[in-house]
Protein backbone atom coordinates (compact mmCIF):
# COMPACT_ATOMS: atom_id res chain seq x y z
CA UNK A 1 0.00 0.00 0.00
CA UNK A 2 1.55 3.12 -1.00
CA UNK A 3 1.59 5.73 1.52
CA UNK A 4 1.25 9.77 1.69
CA UNK A 5 4.56 11.32 3.30
CA UNK A 6 2.79 14.96 4.61
CA UNK A 7 4.23 17.81 5.86
CA UNK A 8 3.58 18.51 10.03
CA UNK A 9 4.17 22.65 9.49
CA UNK A 10 4.35 25.07 7.12
CA UNK A 11 7.82 25.55 5.64
CA UNK A 12 10.44 25.85 3.17
CA UNK A 13 11.89 22.70 1.56
CA UNK A 14 15.84 23.19 3.24
CA UNK A 15 16.85 19.52 1.90
CA UNK A 16 16.05 16.43 0.35
CA UNK A 17 17.32 13.53 2.35
CA UNK A 18 16.25 11.00 0.44
CA UNK A 19 15.76 9.84 -3.06
CA UNK A 20 13.00 7.63 -4.99
CA UNK A 21 14.55 3.49 -4.33
CA UNK A 22 15.76 4.93 -0.78
CA UNK A 23 14.65 2.48 2.08
CA UNK A 24 13.78 4.12 5.09
CA UNK A 25 13.17 3.05 8.51
CA UNK A 26 10.09 4.73 10.46
CA UNK A 27 11.39 7.86 11.95
CA UNK A 28 13.90 8.45 9.02
CA UNK A 29 13.88 11.93 7.45
CA UNK A 30 12.58 11.93 4.41
CA UNK A 31 13.14 15.66 3.55
CA UNK A 32 13.91 18.66 5.92
CA UNK A 33 11.64 21.83 6.27
CA UNK A 34 13.12 25.00 7.78
CA UNK A 35 10.36 27.19 9.08
CA UNK A 36 11.60 30.36 11.47
CA UNK A 37 14.57 29.66 11.68
CA UNK A 38 14.22 26.20 12.52
CA UNK A 39 15.12 23.01 10.71
CA UNK A 40 12.27 20.63 11.47
CA UNK A 41 12.87 16.79 9.71
CA UNK A 42 9.56 15.58 7.83
CA UNK A 43 10.25 11.61 9.11
CA UNK A 44 8.63 8.62 7.66
CA UNK A 45 5.67 7.34 9.10
CA UNK A 46 6.84 4.03 8.72
CA UNK A 47 9.40 1.71 6.87
CA UNK A 48 9.05 1.23 2.98
CA UNK A 49 11.22 2.23 0.21
CA UNK A 50 10.78 6.04 -1.14
CA UNK A 51 8.32 6.10 -4.73
CA UNK A 52 8.70 9.74 -5.20
CA UNK A 53 9.50 13.34 -3.82
CA UNK A 54 7.07 15.35 -4.55
CA UNK A 55 8.66 18.83 -3.83
CA UNK A 56 12.13 20.44 -4.72
CA UNK A 57 14.37 22.27 -2.51
CA UNK A 58 12.90 26.00 -1.76
CA UNK A 59 9.75 25.46 -2.79
CA UNK A 60 7.23 26.26 0.35
CA UNK A 61 4.62 24.08 1.39
CA UNK A 62 2.05 24.07 3.70
CA UNK A 63 0.91 22.07 6.42
CA UNK A 64 -0.83 18.63 5.43
CA UNK A 65 0.73 18.98 1.82
CA UNK A 66 2.34 15.70 1.00
CA UNK A 67 5.74 15.92 -0.27
CA UNK A 68 7.05 12.28 -0.93
CA UNK A 69 5.16 8.98 -1.33
CA UNK A 70 5.86 5.57 0.47
CA UNK A 71 5.59 2.05 -1.32
CA UNK B 1 25.00 62.99 18.06
CA UNK B 2 24.97 61.58 14.35
CA UNK B 3 22.03 62.97 12.56
CA UNK B 4 20.82 59.90 10.78
CA UNK B 5 20.75 55.84 10.89
CA UNK B 6 19.68 52.73 8.78
CA UNK B 7 18.19 50.17 10.56
CA UNK B 8 19.34 46.98 9.43
CA UNK B 9 16.20 44.67 11.30
CA UNK B 10 13.02 43.87 11.06
CA UNK B 11 9.85 43.32 13.97
CA UNK B 12 10.18 44.52 17.02
CA UNK B 13 13.81 45.07 17.49
CA UNK B 14 13.57 47.64 14.04
CA UNK B 15 10.85 49.37 16.07
CA UNK B 16 12.59 49.95 19.15
CA UNK B 17 15.51 51.97 17.51
CA UNK B 18 13.49 53.91 15.52
CA UNK B 19 11.91 54.87 18.66
CA UNK B 20 15.11 55.90 20.22
CA UNK B 21 16.20 57.43 17.13
CA UNK B 22 12.97 59.47 17.25
CA UNK B 23 13.19 60.29 20.69
CA UNK B 24 17.21 61.34 20.29
CA UNK B 25 15.95 63.87 16.93
CA UNK B 26 17.71 60.92 15.10
CA UNK B 27 16.52 60.69 11.34
CA UNK B 28 15.60 57.46 10.74
CA UNK B 29 16.23 54.80 7.76
CA UNK B 30 14.25 51.66 7.60
CA UNK B 31 15.23 48.18 4.86
CA UNK B 32 11.97 45.85 4.93
CA UNK B 33 11.87 42.78 2.20
CA UNK B 34 8.77 42.37 0.10
CA UNK B 35 6.84 39.86 2.80
CA UNK B 36 7.19 43.05 5.33
CA UNK B 37 5.73 45.88 3.24
CA UNK B 38 3.37 47.45 5.30
CA UNK B 39 4.55 46.16 8.19
CA UNK B 40 4.59 48.52 11.65
CA UNK B 41 8.79 48.81 11.23
CA UNK B 42 8.93 49.90 7.56
CA UNK B 43 5.61 52.70 8.44
CA UNK B 44 7.61 54.01 11.13
CA UNK B 45 10.55 55.60 9.73
CA UNK B 46 11.32 58.88 7.94
CA UNK B 47 12.06 56.83 5.50
CA UNK B 48 12.06 53.16 4.25
CA UNK B 49 13.91 51.35 1.57
CA UNK B 50 13.05 47.74 0.03
CA UNK B 51 15.84 45.77 -0.21
CA UNK B 52 14.91 42.39 -1.88
CA UNK B 53 12.53 39.24 -1.55
CA UNK B 54 11.45 37.45 1.42
CA UNK B 55 13.92 34.79 2.14
CA UNK B 56 16.72 36.90 4.70
CA UNK B 57 20.05 35.75 2.76
CA UNK B 58 18.55 38.26 -0.33
CA UNK B 59 16.97 40.86 2.34
CA UNK B 60 18.13 41.42 5.76
CA UNK B 61 21.43 39.34 5.16
CA UNK B 62 22.53 41.17 2.01
CA UNK B 63 25.61 43.70 2.93
CA UNK B 64 25.67 44.88 -0.62
CA UNK B 65 21.66 45.52 -0.88
CA UNK B 66 21.94 47.51 3.08
CA UNK B 67 24.71 49.57 2.50
CA UNK B 68 23.41 50.47 -0.99
CA UNK B 69 20.35 51.48 0.63
CA UNK B 70 22.60 53.48 3.33
CA UNK B 71 23.96 55.21 0.21
CA UNK B 72 20.98 56.24 -1.45
CA UNK B 73 19.34 57.68 1.36
CA UNK B 74 22.47 59.33 2.52
CA UNK B 75 22.39 57.36 6.65
CA UNK B 76 25.49 58.57 8.47
CA UNK B 77 25.15 55.14 10.89
CA UNK B 78 23.67 51.45 10.94
CA UNK B 79 22.51 49.85 13.75
CA UNK B 80 22.10 46.20 13.40
CA UNK B 81 19.91 45.09 16.39
CA UNK B 82 20.30 41.80 17.20
CA UNK B 83 20.07 38.22 14.63
CA UNK B 84 20.96 38.55 11.14
CA UNK B 85 23.99 40.85 10.24
CA UNK B 86 24.70 41.98 13.91
CA UNK B 87 27.61 39.46 15.07
CA UNK B 88 29.18 39.60 11.30
CA UNK B 89 32.16 40.85 11.71
CA UNK B 90 32.54 41.50 7.74
CA UNK B 91 29.34 43.57 7.68
CA UNK B 92 30.50 45.70 10.37
CA UNK B 93 34.23 46.30 8.63
CA UNK B 94 32.06 46.97 5.37
CA UNK B 95 29.95 49.83 6.91
CA UNK B 96 33.39 51.17 8.20
CA UNK B 97 35.32 51.11 4.74
CA UNK B 98 31.99 52.63 3.48
CA UNK B 99 32.24 55.91 5.88
CA UNK B 100 29.27 54.46 8.17
CA UNK B 101 29.04 54.25 11.85
CA UNK B 102 28.37 50.77 12.72
CA UNK B 103 26.11 51.54 16.55
CA UNK B 104 27.86 48.33 17.87
CA UNK B 105 31.88 47.80 18.86
CA UNK B 106 34.64 47.59 16.37
CA UNK B 107 34.63 44.62 14.24
CA UNK B 108 37.71 43.61 15.36
CA UNK B 109 35.84 42.89 18.65
CA UNK B 110 33.48 41.01 17.02
CA UNK B 111 35.54 38.59 15.03
CA UNK B 112 38.01 38.09 18.12
CA UNK B 113 34.94 37.26 20.77
CA UNK B 114 32.88 35.35 17.72
CA UNK B 115 36.03 32.81 17.65
CA UNK B 116 34.80 30.63 20.39
CA UNK B 117 38.42 28.97 21.36
CA UNK B 118 40.01 32.77 21.06
CA UNK B 119 37.27 34.35 23.17
CA UNK B 120 38.13 31.49 26.02
CA UNK B 121 41.81 32.22 25.98
CA UNK B 122 41.17 35.91 26.01
CA UNK B 123 39.06 35.46 29.20
CA UNK B 124 41.63 32.92 30.93
CA UNK B 125 43.95 35.52 30.41
CA UNK B 126 41.55 38.29 31.98
CA UNK B 127 40.98 36.16 34.55
CA UNK B 128 37.66 35.37 33.81
CA UNK B 129 36.67 31.82 35.07
CA UNK B 130 35.87 29.55 32.32
CA UNK B 131 34.16 25.85 32.53
CA UNK B 132 37.34 23.74 32.82
CA UNK B 133 38.28 21.38 30.08
CA UNK B 134 40.44 21.62 26.79
CA UNK B 135 41.93 24.61 26.02
CA UNK B 136 41.60 23.51 22.08
CA UNK B 137 40.31 19.90 20.15
CA UNK B 138 42.39 16.69 22.06
CA UNK B 139 44.20 14.61 19.73
CA UNK B 140 43.55 11.38 20.79
CA UNK B 141 41.03 8.97 23.27
CA UNK B 142 43.75 8.89 25.20
CA UNK B 143 44.13 12.93 25.70
CA UNK B 144 40.38 12.80 26.55
CA UNK B 145 40.66 10.00 29.25
CA UNK B 146 43.83 12.21 30.67
CA UNK B 147 41.65 15.94 30.26
CA UNK B 148 38.13 14.04 31.81
CA UNK B 149 39.93 12.81 34.93
CA UNK B 150 41.62 16.06 35.46
CA UNK B 151 38.64 18.24 34.97
CA UNK B 152 36.10 15.41 37.01
CA UNK B 153 33.30 13.21 35.80
CA UNK B 154 31.03 13.85 34.00
CA UNK B 155 32.23 15.62 31.22
CA UNK B 156 30.83 16.84 27.90
CA UNK B 157 32.26 15.57 24.41
CA UNK B 158 31.90 18.62 22.34
CA UNK B 159 32.20 18.94 18.24
CA UNK B 160 34.75 21.39 17.60
CA UNK B 161 33.38 22.85 14.92
CA UNK B 162 29.97 22.61 15.98
CA UNK B 163 27.19 24.99 17.65
CA UNK B 164 23.80 24.85 18.95
CA UNK B 165 24.26 21.89 21.25
CA UNK B 166 24.43 19.42 18.07
CA UNK B 167 26.32 16.26 18.68
CA UNK B 168 27.26 17.17 22.23
CA UNK B 169 27.66 12.98 24.10
CA UNK B 170 27.88 13.33 27.93
CA UNK B 171 30.05 10.67 29.81
CA UNK B 172 29.18 9.67 33.11
CA UNK B 173 32.42 8.08 34.45
CA UNK B 174 35.64 6.49 32.69
CA UNK B 175 34.01 3.27 31.90
CA UNK B 176 32.11 4.89 29.12
CA UNK B 177 34.53 7.23 27.73
CA UNK B 178 35.87 5.19 24.66
CA UNK B 179 32.24 4.50 23.61
CA UNK B 180 31.28 7.41 23.87
CA UNK B 181 34.30 9.40 22.13
CA UNK B 182 33.58 7.12 18.81
CA UNK B 183 29.66 8.07 19.01
CA UNK B 184 30.89 12.17 19.25
CA UNK B 185 33.44 11.64 16.68
CA UNK B 186 30.78 9.97 14.45
CA UNK B 187 28.36 12.70 15.20
CA UNK B 188 30.87 15.27 14.54
CA UNK B 189 31.96 14.43 11.40
CA UNK B 190 28.00 13.77 10.04
CA UNK B 191 27.42 16.98 11.19
CA UNK B 192 30.45 19.51 10.66
CA UNK B 193 32.65 17.60 8.33
CA UNK B 194 35.10 17.17 11.20
CA UNK B 195 35.28 14.44 14.19
CA UNK B 196 37.76 17.07 16.12
CA UNK B 197 36.60 17.35 19.47
CA UNK B 198 36.58 19.55 22.45
CA UNK B 199 36.10 17.63 26.71
CA UNK B 200 34.74 20.15 29.01
CA UNK B 201 32.97 19.09 32.27
CA UNK B 202 29.61 18.73 32.44
CA UNK B 203 27.41 20.85 34.62
CA UNK B 204 24.15 19.08 35.64
CA UNK B 205 21.21 21.80 35.97
CA UNK B 206 23.25 25.19 36.03
CA UNK B 207 21.32 28.68 35.85
CA UNK B 208 22.54 31.21 32.97
CA UNK B 209 22.88 34.60 34.41
CA UNK B 210 24.61 37.38 32.22
CA UNK B 211 25.81 40.63 33.51
CA UNK B 212 25.20 43.87 30.74
CA UNK B 213 28.22 45.66 30.11
CA UNK B 214 28.82 49.58 28.31
CA UNK B 215 32.08 50.71 27.18
CA UNK B 216 32.64 54.36 25.76
CA UNK B 217 35.49 55.27 23.30
CA UNK B 218 37.41 56.77 26.64
CA UNK B 219 37.75 53.53 27.86
CA UNK B 220 35.21 53.69 30.28
CA UNK B 221 33.87 50.38 30.88
CA UNK B 222 30.34 49.97 33.33
CA UNK B 223 27.91 46.76 34.00
CA UNK B 224 23.86 47.48 34.00
CA UNK B 225 23.42 44.69 36.77
CA UNK B 226 22.61 41.18 35.78
CA UNK B 227 19.63 39.41 33.84
CA UNK B 228 18.46 35.75 34.80
CA UNK B 229 17.53 33.73 31.31
CA UNK B 230 17.78 30.13 32.54
CA UNK B 231 14.29 29.26 31.32
CA UNK B 232 15.36 28.55 27.84
CA UNK B 233 14.20 25.75 24.88
CA UNK B 234 16.80 24.36 22.21
CA UNK B 235 19.58 26.93 23.54
CA UNK B 236 16.91 29.55 23.00
CA UNK B 237 15.69 32.17 25.79
CA UNK B 238 12.35 31.92 26.59
CA UNK B 239 11.97 33.88 29.97
CA UNK B 240 14.54 37.09 31.00
CA UNK B 241 14.24 38.67 34.30
CA UNK B 242 16.24 41.61 36.54
CA UNK B 243 17.26 40.78 39.17
CA UNK B 244 18.15 37.61 39.46
CA UNK B 245 16.17 35.34 41.97
CA UNK B 246 18.53 34.54 45.37
CA UNK B 247 21.86 35.82 44.17
CA UNK B 248 23.62 36.04 46.93
CA UNK B 249 25.78 39.77 47.23
CA UNK B 250 28.65 38.06 46.92
CA UNK B 251 28.29 36.37 44.11
CA UNK B 252 26.49 39.30 41.92
CA UNK B 253 29.76 41.04 42.60
CA UNK B 254 31.94 38.26 41.88
CA UNK B 255 29.83 38.22 38.07
CA UNK B 256 29.75 41.92 38.02
CA UNK B 257 33.43 42.39 38.47
CA UNK B 258 34.65 39.63 35.86
CA UNK B 259 32.25 40.81 33.75
CA UNK B 260 33.86 44.25 33.52
CA UNK B 261 37.07 42.86 33.35
CA UNK B 262 36.52 40.95 30.60
CA UNK B 263 35.06 43.50 28.56
CA UNK B 264 38.10 45.91 29.35
CA UNK B 265 40.62 43.24 28.29
CA UNK B 266 39.16 43.46 24.61
CA UNK B 267 38.43 47.11 24.59
CA UNK B 268 34.86 46.59 24.24
CA UNK B 269 32.82 49.54 23.13
CA UNK B 270 28.94 50.21 23.12
CA UNK B 271 26.55 47.76 24.50
CA UNK B 272 27.54 44.12 25.05
CA UNK B 273 26.26 41.21 27.30
CA UNK B 274 28.57 38.42 28.90
CA UNK B 275 27.09 34.98 29.27
CA UNK B 276 27.61 33.11 32.36
CA UNK B 277 26.81 29.66 33.24
CA UNK B 278 26.46 29.56 37.15
CA UNK B 279 26.35 25.99 39.20
CA UNK B 280 26.11 26.84 43.04
CA UNK B 281 28.71 29.47 44.15
CA UNK B 282 30.46 28.78 40.57
CA UNK B 283 30.53 30.83 37.65
CA UNK B 284 32.17 30.15 33.85
CA UNK B 285 32.05 32.36 31.00
CA UNK B 286 29.69 31.25 28.42
CA UNK B 287 30.07 33.78 25.33
CA UNK B 288 30.28 37.46 24.61
CA UNK B 289 27.03 38.40 22.63
CA UNK B 290 28.49 41.82 20.76
CA UNK B 291 25.41 43.82 20.06
CA UNK B 292 22.36 44.54 21.75
CA UNK B 293 20.44 42.00 23.67
CA UNK B 294 16.66 40.77 23.00
CA UNK B 295 16.48 40.98 26.23
CA UNK B 296 17.64 44.75 27.33
CA UNK B 297 14.33 45.90 28.42
CA UNK B 298 14.31 44.20 31.44
CA UNK B 299 17.76 45.72 32.54
CA UNK B 300 16.22 49.29 31.14
CA UNK B 301 13.27 48.77 33.73
CA UNK B 302 15.25 48.05 36.66
CA UNK B 303 18.08 50.62 35.99
CA UNK B 304 15.22 53.16 34.26
CA UNK B 305 18.12 53.96 31.53
CA UNK B 306 17.52 54.16 28.00
CA UNK B 307 20.60 51.61 26.91
CA UNK B 308 19.41 52.20 22.75
CA UNK B 309 19.73 55.74 23.48
CA UNK B 310 23.10 55.50 24.86
CA UNK B 311 24.23 53.16 21.71
CA UNK B 312 23.41 55.94 19.55
CA UNK B 313 25.51 58.41 21.66
CA UNK B 314 28.52 56.54 22.22
CA UNK B 315 28.66 55.39 18.55
CA UNK B 316 28.85 59.36 18.12
CA UNK B 317 31.75 59.70 20.17
CA UNK B 318 30.01 60.50 23.53
CA UNK B 319 30.91 59.22 26.72
CA UNK B 320 29.27 56.89 28.57
CA UNK B 321 25.78 59.17 29.67
CA UNK B 322 26.09 57.41 33.14
CA UNK B 323 28.72 56.91 35.78
CA UNK B 324 29.01 53.05 37.20
CA UNK B 325 27.42 54.85 40.96
CA UNK B 326 24.41 56.28 39.15
CA UNK B 327 23.32 52.98 37.69
CA UNK B 328 21.12 51.31 40.36
CA UNK B 329 19.02 48.68 40.11
CA UNK B 330 15.44 49.26 41.54
CA UNK B 331 12.39 46.41 42.14
CA UNK B 332 11.99 43.59 39.86
CA UNK B 333 11.41 43.41 36.03
CA UNK B 334 10.86 39.88 33.89
CA UNK B 335 10.26 39.40 30.46
CA UNK B 336 8.07 37.02 28.35
CA UNK B 337 9.03 35.99 24.51
CA UNK B 338 5.56 36.08 22.64
CA UNK B 339 6.56 33.62 20.22
CA UNK B 340 4.83 32.24 17.23
CA UNK B 341 5.04 28.60 18.25
CA UNK B 342 2.60 26.00 19.69
CA UNK B 343 4.19 25.02 23.34
CA UNK B 344 1.41 21.99 22.72
CA UNK B 345 3.73 20.77 19.77
CA UNK B 346 6.59 21.12 21.14
CA UNK B 347 7.23 24.77 20.17
CA UNK B 348 6.69 24.07 16.60
CA UNK B 349 6.61 27.20 14.66
CA UNK B 350 3.09 28.50 14.02
CA UNK B 351 3.17 31.10 11.05
CA UNK B 352 -0.29 32.18 10.02
CA UNK B 353 -1.98 35.72 9.69
CA UNK B 354 -2.70 37.75 13.17
CA UNK B 355 -6.30 38.24 12.87
CA UNK B 356 -6.75 39.85 16.29
CA UNK B 357 -3.93 41.72 18.19
CA UNK B 358 -4.66 43.54 21.49
CA UNK B 359 -1.84 43.09 23.92
CA UNK B 360 -1.94 44.38 27.18
CA UNK B 361 -1.59 47.29 29.01
CA UNK B 362 -1.39 48.73 32.79
CA UNK B 363 1.30 49.76 35.32
CA UNK B 364 3.90 48.28 35.01
CA UNK B 365 3.72 46.74 31.81
CA UNK B 366 5.78 47.50 28.73
CA UNK B 367 4.88 45.66 25.40
CA UNK B 368 7.47 45.70 22.49
CA UNK B 369 6.00 44.34 19.33
CA UNK B 370 6.70 43.99 15.89
CA UNK B 371 3.41 43.34 14.24
CA UNK B 372 -0.16 44.55 13.83
CA UNK B 373 -3.69 43.10 13.44
CA UNK B 374 -3.33 41.69 9.24
CA UNK B 375 0.16 40.95 9.63
CA UNK B 376 0.75 37.73 7.70
CA UNK B 377 3.90 35.86 9.91
CA UNK B 378 5.75 33.92 7.46
CA UNK B 379 8.15 30.89 7.50
CA UNK B 380 11.27 33.27 7.23
CA UNK B 381 11.79 34.53 9.86
CA UNK B 382 12.65 34.05 13.28
CA UNK B 383 8.64 33.83 15.00
CA UNK B 384 9.07 36.85 17.84
CA UNK B 385 5.93 38.15 17.56
CA UNK B 386 6.48 40.47 20.64
CA UNK B 387 8.19 40.86 24.31
CA UNK B 388 5.74 41.54 26.99
CA UNK B 389 7.84 42.69 30.03
CA UNK B 390 6.45 43.23 33.97
CA UNK B 391 8.15 45.74 36.15
CA UNK B 392 7.11 45.62 39.90
CA UNK B 393 8.38 46.92 43.52
CA UNK B 394 9.54 43.47 44.25
CA UNK B 395 9.53 40.13 42.04
CA UNK B 396 5.68 39.08 43.51
CA UNK B 397 4.49 42.34 42.22
CA UNK B 398 6.17 41.88 38.87
CA UNK B 399 5.07 38.25 38.24
CA UNK B 400 1.74 39.28 39.75
CA UNK B 401 1.27 41.70 37.00
CA UNK B 402 2.91 39.28 34.38
CA UNK B 403 0.19 36.96 34.87
CA UNK B 404 -2.50 39.56 34.86
CA UNK B 405 -1.00 40.71 32.00
CA UNK B 406 -0.66 37.28 29.91
CA UNK B 407 -4.37 36.42 30.80
CA UNK B 408 -5.59 39.45 29.09
CA UNK B 409 -3.33 39.28 25.93
CA UNK B 410 -5.44 39.09 22.56
CA UNK B 411 -3.41 37.30 19.48
CA UNK B 412 -5.17 35.40 17.46
CA UNK B 413 -4.67 33.79 13.96
CA UNK B 414 -1.59 31.64 14.82
CA UNK B 415 -0.64 29.73 17.87
CA UNK B 416 1.74 31.26 20.62
CA UNK B 417 3.76 30.81 23.74
CA UNK B 418 1.48 32.19 25.95
CA UNK B 419 0.04 29.21 27.85
CA UNK B 420 3.66 28.11 28.11
CA UNK B 421 4.39 31.58 29.91
CA UNK B 422 0.98 31.25 32.56
CA UNK B 423 2.46 27.87 33.63
CA UNK B 424 5.68 28.79 34.33
CA UNK B 425 4.42 32.00 36.00
CA UNK B 426 2.03 29.68 38.21
CA UNK B 427 4.76 27.24 39.03
CA UNK B 428 6.20 26.83 42.26
CA UNK B 429 10.03 26.99 40.77
CA UNK B 430 9.32 29.89 39.05
CA UNK B 431 8.18 31.36 41.89
CA UNK B 432 10.85 30.27 44.72
CA UNK B 433 13.63 31.31 41.81
CA UNK B 434 14.55 27.66 41.73
CA UNK B 435 15.46 27.30 37.45
CA UNK B 436 18.05 25.75 35.78
CA UNK B 437 18.88 25.64 31.68
CA UNK B 438 17.51 22.29 31.71
CA UNK B 439 14.65 22.67 33.04
CA UNK B 440 11.96 22.89 29.85
CA UNK B 441 13.19 19.85 28.44
CA UNK B 442 12.61 17.95 31.32
CA UNK B 443 9.11 18.77 30.93
CA UNK B 444 9.15 20.91 33.73
CA UNK B 445 6.26 23.06 32.71
CA UNK B 446 4.45 20.69 30.32
CA UNK B 447 0.67 21.07 30.67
Amino acid sequence: MPEDVKAHITGVVFQITSKPGDSVAAGDPVIVLESMKMEIPVEAPRAGKVREIKVAEGQTVQEGDTVAILD
Amino acid sequence: MIESVLVANRGEIARRILRAARAAGVRSVAVYSEADAGWPHAREADEAVLIGPAPARESYLNVERILDAARRTGAQAVHPGYGFLSENWRFAQACEEAGLVFVGPSWRVIQQMGDKVGARREMVRAGVPVVPGSDGPVASLDEARRLSAEVGYPVMLKAAAGGGGIGMVKVTDEAGLATAYATAERRAQAAFGSAALFVERYLTEPRHIEVQVFGDRGGQVVHLHERECSIQRRHQKLVEESPAARLSPALKERLTRAAVAGARAVGYVNAGTMEFIVQGDEFYFLEMNTRLQVEHPVTEEVTRLDIVRAQLQVASGEPLPWRQEEIVQRGAAIECRIYAEDPAKNFMPSPGTISRWAPPSGPGIRVDSGVAEGCQVSVHYDPLLAKLVAAGGTREEAIARMQAALESFVAEGLKTAIPFHLRVMASAAFREGRTHTQMVEQGAFNA
